[in-house]
């Protein structure tokens, strides 16, 4: 197999089979949470409870000030990252006519040398994410072999992409071939890690704001 | 409870798996938060305390037998059964080191409820026998004589008795068609019966009809802090079945904050049912008066105080802005604390550790937290809600040399209390 027929295969069959791994996966995660099913409440709400799980999602994409203080490098290493990965994933031009392609229309790009600052700003926040939690005491003792590879196969991508847009190390299309294949990983072993959270945040939000909703806690 | 076993303890935890719990352990990305906001870590930073951690054996049964990778895993081999000694080594963590305060639930990025899994834990915990002596003791208690404390009828009618003779009031029992049923706390009639009387002044001036019940006059609910729901749902039908006797339209909760719990949130789903009634907390009931223009006050407290926030009213209970309105009735030097409000940080001692034998050394140390919000602020006087709380907090006050009254707000209040014309007084 040629550097072509490599990117061939990672863009075609691989692709294809990625993505039918990632989301059927994601649809047997939900059924797994949702077909537990959750007990009906009879006690009378103090506040609306469908407000309460609304608020909810949205509030938690922000911090109070004093937990800010408190966990201020897990608060902005977070937001860094998760800012960065949005722009480079969603916002650059070669990624959008891709998603184009799949599912019909698109959307406006920055300019590719600001999502490549963009880049090179996450790989270095994701970096210091791993540090910090390779020497943060609970951080550390609460990571298991799969928030490794989580943050692996979160890092190569962006590194691969930067790589074969920079034609650093390898020729261009052979390394544009690992990147992609470096995406299916992760879309492959997204069902099945923590990275599922990215979805999943928004029922776990809900059924905690609807219970805060149910006992008037508005916070 | 002669078969509690580790297969029971994992039934339990199997009954107790549902769509929300499902949605937060699939959601956890170990950021540790949890444990920053959980007092029994800042104060004693040990990792096995971040709330998420204390979770790890209930996390590992629900991916084992509800996700495809989980039941592939344990087939190949690759994940390891709970074992009983894990869930031994777990009371320590699920009990002595959680109040079921709720502040991790309200801090988590990703929206865990932390809490109510917590809650949900130890019906394995119970159901495999690793609860606490203290715990059991208590239950036990609660359910042959009525009160966690072993405190009887009798005991009850002796404190109606001084506080009818203080006040020249009467005291009602089993009044039917009363418009309250006041319920107390053992804690309150055996060490704070100054609540009984402060409440029979202010219900009674405000030309309120009230009673108690003779069959049924404790609020707090130790199965709920066990962790046994046929334990609570049995101590909530007492009160349910004298408040539906007595045909009363509120309950009144007791300043104690689990007792607003058990009672306010668990209670119907305990009994399946809607109430015929409504439960509130006296401090719920005592704003209603104020609005009503039914509790007028005079004077004002001179001392430079602050409120605790019980954790089952505010984040647990949504009763915030209530003590402030009663308090800026009668404080003048009132000031809030750092973290006040929704955020406030636990006494310590509430979720069945301060009936935990066990948690006597963690409990205080869990008080620092409380202690340094004090510091910033040298009041001279503490005013809370909880009468759980009030008796950590005086412990740990005493035991750190800080020369604070507590005090409760119902008291405080009934103090600055003015009679109406109309009212029965």
């Amino acid at each position: 197999m040629n550097d072509v027929d490599f990117l061939l295969w990672v863009k075609g069959p691989a692709f294809s089979a990625a993505m039918v791994i990632f989301i059927a996966g994601m649809v047997l995660r939900f059924f797994e949470i949702l077909s537990l099913g959750k007990k009906v409440n009879y006690a009378v709400p103090k506040s609306d409870p469908v407000q309460g799980g609304l608020r909810e999602i949205l509030r938690r994409f922000g911090t109070d000030k004093a937990t800010f203080q408190r966990s201020l490098l897990t608060v902005i290493g977070g937001y860094v990252f998760h800012i960065g990965l949005f722009v480079v994933v969603f916002l650059l031009a070669a990624h959008i006519a891709l998603l184009k392609s799949i599912i019909g229309f698109g959307w406006p790009n920055l300019p590719t040398p600001v999502v490549d600052a963009f880049a090179v700003i996450t790989m270095l926040t994701l970096i210091a994410v791993l540090a910090h939690r390779l020497q943060h005491p609970v951080k550390r003792f609460l990571s298991t072999p799969s928030d490794y590879v989580v943050w692996a196969s979160t890092f190569v991508p962006v590194l691969t992409g930067y790589m074969a847009y920079h034609h650093l190390l390898l020729a261009p299309s052979l390394m544009l071939g690992l990147h992609i294949l470096s995406v299916e990983f992760l879309l492959v072993i997204f069902p099945f890690t923590k990275l599922t959270h990215a979805f999943t945040l928004f029922l776990a939000r809900w059924y905690n704001g609807v219970s805060m909703g149910i006992r008037g806690v508005k916070s | 409870m002669s078969s509690l076993t580790l297969e029971r303890g994992i039934n339990a935890f199997k009954a107790q798996i549902d769509a929300p719990m499902a949605s937060f352990f699939s959601s956890c990305v170990s950021c540790g938060m949890c444990a920053e906001a959980c007092l029994f870590y800042t104060e004693n930073p040990e990792p096995r305390f971040a709330p998420i951690y204390k979770l790890e054996p209930l996390r590992r049964v629900w991916e084992q037998e509800y996700t495809l990778i989980g039941k592939l895993k344990a087939k190949l081999g690759l994940s390891k059964p709970v074992t009983d000694a894990e869930l031994a080594e777990w009371q320590e963590l699920v009990y002595n080191n959680c109040s079921l305060c709720g502040r991790c639930t309200l801090i988590c990025p990703v929206g865990n409820d932390l809490t109510y899994m917590i809650r949900k834990m130890r019906e394995g915990m119970v159901a495999s026998g690793h609860a606490p002596e203290g715990l059991i003791g208590a239950s036990t208690r609660a359910v042959q004589i009525g009160s966690p404390m072993g405190v009887k009828l009798p005991a009850l009618q002796a404190q109606v008795r001084h506080v009818e003779k203080s006040t020249g009031m009467e005291v009602p029992f089993d009044k039917v068609g009363a418009e309250y049923l006041l319920m107390l706390s053992s804690m309150e009639i055996m060490n704070y019966p100054e609540y009984l009387e402060a409440v029979a002044k202010i219900l009674t001036n405000a030309g309120k009809t009230w009673t108690l019940s003779s069959e049924c006059f404790e609020a707090t609910n130790s199965g709920i802090q066990i962790g046994s729901s046929d334990i609570a749902r049995e101590l909530v039908s007492r009160v349910v079945n004298a408040a539906e006797k007595l045909k009363v339209k509120t309950v009144i909760s007791p300043e104690c904050g689990h007792a607003y719990t058990a009672l306010r949130w668990e209670g119907p789903n305990l009994i399946g049912r809607p109430y015929t009634f409504a439960a509130k907390h006296i401090v719920e009931v005592l704003d209603e008066l104020r609005e009503q223009g039914l509790l007028q006050t005079e004077g004002m407290e001179e001392a430079k105080l602050t409120f605790h926030d019980p954790c089952q009213l505010v984040r647990r209970g949504g009763v915030v802005q209530q003590p402030r309105n009663l308090l800026n009735m009668v404080a003048k030097n009132f000031v809030e604390m750092s973290d006040c409000g929704t955020l406030n940080w636990c006494c310590g001692a509430g979720g069945g550790v301060s009936a935990n034998e066990d948690a006597e050394e963690v409990k205080m140390k869990a008080f620092l937290r409380k202690k340094k919000q004090l510091d910033e602020l040298g009041v001279d006087t503490l005013v809370t809600a909880c009468a759980n709380c009030r008796i950590q907090l005086e412990e740990g006050l005493e035991v750190n040399q800080m020369d604070i009254p507590v005090v409760g707000l119902t008291e405080m209040i009934a103090e600055h209390l003015v009679e109406r014309k109309g009212g029965a007084a």
